[in-house]
């Protein structure tokens, strides 16, 4: 059943696959990106209570959303690559790790800007808060155990290891509205059959949602494929792509 | 539109230092996040190709030397 996925642990047919897929992420990514915040910045209705100053929930929801998305993709990878051995699980982890982090940074600064005029705090130490901190944590140890290694191989399980235990911190993420009383408010979107949102103002974020995904998978490729190149330097097909690449730029 | 003018909009109701301060910020390291990656590609080919030509280099030499 799983076959036709086979030939992608070869690095050259991923690098090919990146290349493919890369077009299409930056062009769905730049388009939703694009309608979503004008949308959400310019033409969703005021927040009753909050003015315009929630209109920064389409960058932060979207970007807590996805780094806590990308950091399961990013242990399914790890654990793809201990089970089965596959080198390019590895390398689509340490891709994706920085990518990652950056979500995590946007979530956690968008948050204290807009913790600041509504509570009165840029930050507080709040369950939501301090666990999402953690995950930025989580993400900068996973890269830095990754470079510590000279082997790559031994490198990627060592981080692999780090990135699987560290999934414990996504449900307390997720929960930690419900678990603990906190300043930052319950889930909005995820309660599909009774959201706490207006649909005019749902669906900017909801493109806003597929933007960021789009950006997170377009950067992801480029990554993977440096770490692709990084990882197999002396194989001929990297040779002879580097070699054209060259001379592509030279005429 | 829910502004009556450009410069309403851009004062976001009182809000404009904090919601201009994250999508600035935000679009910022996106920005730089993806010209990190592409950079970071560019210079690996070339290191690959600045090598090749440093072995084409010493063979050559060495092949002179033995000639």
């Amino acid at each position: 059943m799983w076959k036709w996925l086979h030939p992608y642990a070869k690095t050259e047919k991923a690098y090919r696959l990146c290349i493919t897929l890369q077009p299409w992420f930056w062009i769905g990514a730049i388009v939703c990106l694009f309608i979503g915040t004008i949308w959400g910045l310019a033409f969703a209705p005021q927040d009753y209570q909050q003015g315009d100053s929630f209109r920064i929930i389409y960058i932060h929801v979207p970007s807590a959303i996805l780094s806590m998305g990308t950091y399961v993709a990013m242990a399914v990878a790890a654990l793809v690559g201990m089970v089965w051995q596959w080198r390019t699980a590895y390398m689509t982890m340490i891709a994706m790790a920085p990518v990652g982090a950056v979500m995590t940074f946007i979530a956690l600064f968008t948050g204290a800007a807009w913790g600041k005029p509504m509570w009165g705090a840029w930050w507080v130490w709040d369950a939501r808060l301090t666990s999402e901190l953690i995950l930025l944590f989580l993400y900068i140890g996973v890269i830095a155990l990754y470079g510590a290694f000279e082997d790559k191989q031994q490198g990627g399980k060592a981080a692999g290891v780090m990135a699987l235990v560290g999934v414990v911190n996504i449900p307390i993420i997720h929960y930690s509205v419900e678990w603990w009383n906190t300043l930052h408010q319950g889930a909005t979107i995820s309660k599909f059959d009774n959201p706490s949102i207006a649909p005019e103002m749902l669906w900017p974020l909801l493109i806003n949602l597929l933007g960021f995904a789009l950006f997170i998978g377009a950067v992801t490729t480029v990554r993977l494929r440096s770490e692709i190149i990084r990882r197999e330097l002396h194989r001929p097909w990297v040779q002879a792509l580097a070699s054209s690449y060259y001379e592509n730029k030279r005429t | 539109m829910q502004f009556d003018s450009f410069s309403s909009f851009l004062s976001m109701g009182g809000y404009a230092f904090y919601v201009w301060l994250s999508f600035g910020v935000t679009g910022g390291a996106m920005l730089l996040l993806a010209l990190q990656s592409y950079l970071q590609h560019k210079s690996l080919l070339n290191t690959v190709v600045v090598e090749q030509e440093r072995r084409a280099r010493v063979k050559k030499a060495r092949d002179n030397a033995s000639m």
